[in-house]
């Protein structure tokens, strides 16, 4: 029993990073994704479909094309890249910053998504009510809309860091499998499947993934029942 | 007080309303269907008339003629709802004060007077899921009046409710008319209702007025 908790340096490592580059990646999309689910719940514009597809596009795409794609566009020589790097510093390739945004990217369908429906059940009565109240739009969307969202934010923040958590082929694509930078949990147990004699790492691992994976669901549904609660009574 | 001419298509149905009036409480009747929420929500500014104009106490809201058109939050024009509305997501009290803390107001000696009038003194701090419907549309009377209104539209406030809850509530709406100082209209379908609060009664059939008449006491 011992030998199961006694974790390498190696694989705390990779569980905190894990935990770091799927949060840091999910709340980093979180302002996109509802700007973006809140144009696809409410408004109407040209090129909306269009949008749509765009934000589906990881979701159906094979993960190693999305992380080619982001190579492309994001890596040292990508044109994003390069006008990051020079304007704000930021740099991708092969950094935990750009498993964050492979993280990020691939959460992203679920986050709109769930974030989406929740804007389109919001009862648009209560907001007009709220606008004959003197509240102007942005009032109204900071008081009633998000108020009321807040259980569908929740669970798409959840999904999405689910997905991230276990984004695999775009993360490997982009930014590779360098211990202590981007071997996030699925590398590092993908890591450990090659090496002859490492299952008890192996597993261990996966047995970690299970864990968290299950908390956050439990933290989510938790929350959004406490939020339900409120919002009923 | 109401100076209303407007045109409105919506589907297949047309609304085409004028009428103007100079009672303090002028009343809008008419059978469901006749377009009578319509003309609440041109009034308020949640339905955009296709063409013609809307004056509320001398202030125009709305003249395609001179494209004025002063957006929802801008009209004071303050509405109880058929359903009520109130947010599920506050309490009572925050549901009375959101007009007041939007505008940077406190709650002043008005809170009091307005939780005295309508009876909430006791509802305060409960959430709306436990409130009965007479006292949702009591909050509901509550909200508007302590937005500051300089109208008031009431949307068939005692539709939703059984006849004990209307009991409950006409007490209420009685003092309301008597005190308040601002334009008051009054939507209904129930005949008798209307004759208790309105000195003119506007009456609504298929989009269109049908007659404007006096109530004499």
């Amino acid at each position: 029993m011992n030998t199961w908790f006694n974790f390498t340096a190696d694989e705390l490592e990779a569980i905190r990073l894990s935990l770091w580059v799927a949060s840091i990646g999910t709340l980093a999309s979180l302002p996109t994704g509802a700007l973006a689910a809140y144009a696809l719940a409410r408004w109407r514009f040209p090129g909306k479909f269009l949008l749509d597809a765009l934000v589906h596009l990881p979701l159906v795409l094979p993960p190693v094309v999305t992380g080619y794609l982001l190579l492309l566009l994001f890596g040292k020589k990508g044109p994003a890249g390069k006008f990051l790097e020079s304007s704000l510093g930021i740099v991708f390739s092969f950094r935990w910053t750009g498993a964050a945004l492979a993280a990020a990217v691939m959460g992203f369908p679920l986050l709109v998504r769930a974030i989406r429906l929740s804007f389109e059940a919001t009862d648009r009565r209560l907001e007009d009510a709220a606008r004959t109240l003197g509240a102007n739009p942005a009032i109204v969307f900071l008081t009633v809309t998000l108020p009321l969202a807040l259980s569908g934010i929740l669970a798409g923040l959840v999904l999405a860091f689910a997905k991230a958590l276990g984004e695999f082929g775009a993360t490997i694509t982009f930014v590779s499998n360098i211990p202590g930078e981007t071997r996030t949990l699925p590398t590092a147990i993908y890591t450990y499947t090659q090496v002859p004699g490492a299952d008890l790492h192996a597993a261990r691992l996966v047995a970690v993934a299970i864990v968290i994976s299950l908390a956050a669901l439990v933290i989510s549904e938790f929350l959004s029942r406490r939020i339900a609660a409120r919002i009923a009574g | 007080m109401f100076d209303v001419a407007f045109e409105k298509k919506l589907g297949n149905f047309l609304l085409d309303v004028t009428f103007k009036s100079n009672a303090p409480v002028t009343a809008l009747c008419g059978p469901s269907g006749a377009g009578k929420t319509s003309v609440v929500n041109a009034i308020a500014g949640l339905l955009q008339p296709d063409c013609g104009k809307i004056a509320v106490g001398g202030k125009q809201l709305f003249n395609s003629e001179n494209a004025i058109e002063v957006p929802v939050h801008h009209r004071n024009v303050r509405v109880v709802f058929q359903e009520s509305r109130i947010f599920p997501h506050f309490n009572v009290r925050q549901n009375l004060l959101y007009g007041r803390w939007i505008a940077r107001r406190g709650p002043g000696t008005q809170l009091e007077e307005v939780t005295q009038l309508l009876g909430l003194e006791a509802l305060l701090s409960r959430r709306p899921r436990t409130l009965s419907g007479g006292e949702r549309q009591r909050v509901a009377i509550g909200r508007a009046l302590l937005a500051d209104p300089s109208a008031l539209l009431l949307d068939e406030p005692l539709a939703s409710l059984d006849q004990a809850r209307k009991q409950e509530i006409v007490p209420y709406l009685e003092k309301l008319v008597a005190t308040a100082r601002i334009p008051i209209l009054y939507v209904s379908h129930a005949r008798d209702e209307i004759e208790r609060f309105a000195k003119i009664v506007v009456v609504l059939e298929a989009g269109r007025v049908k007659s404007v008449e006096k109530i004499g006491r």
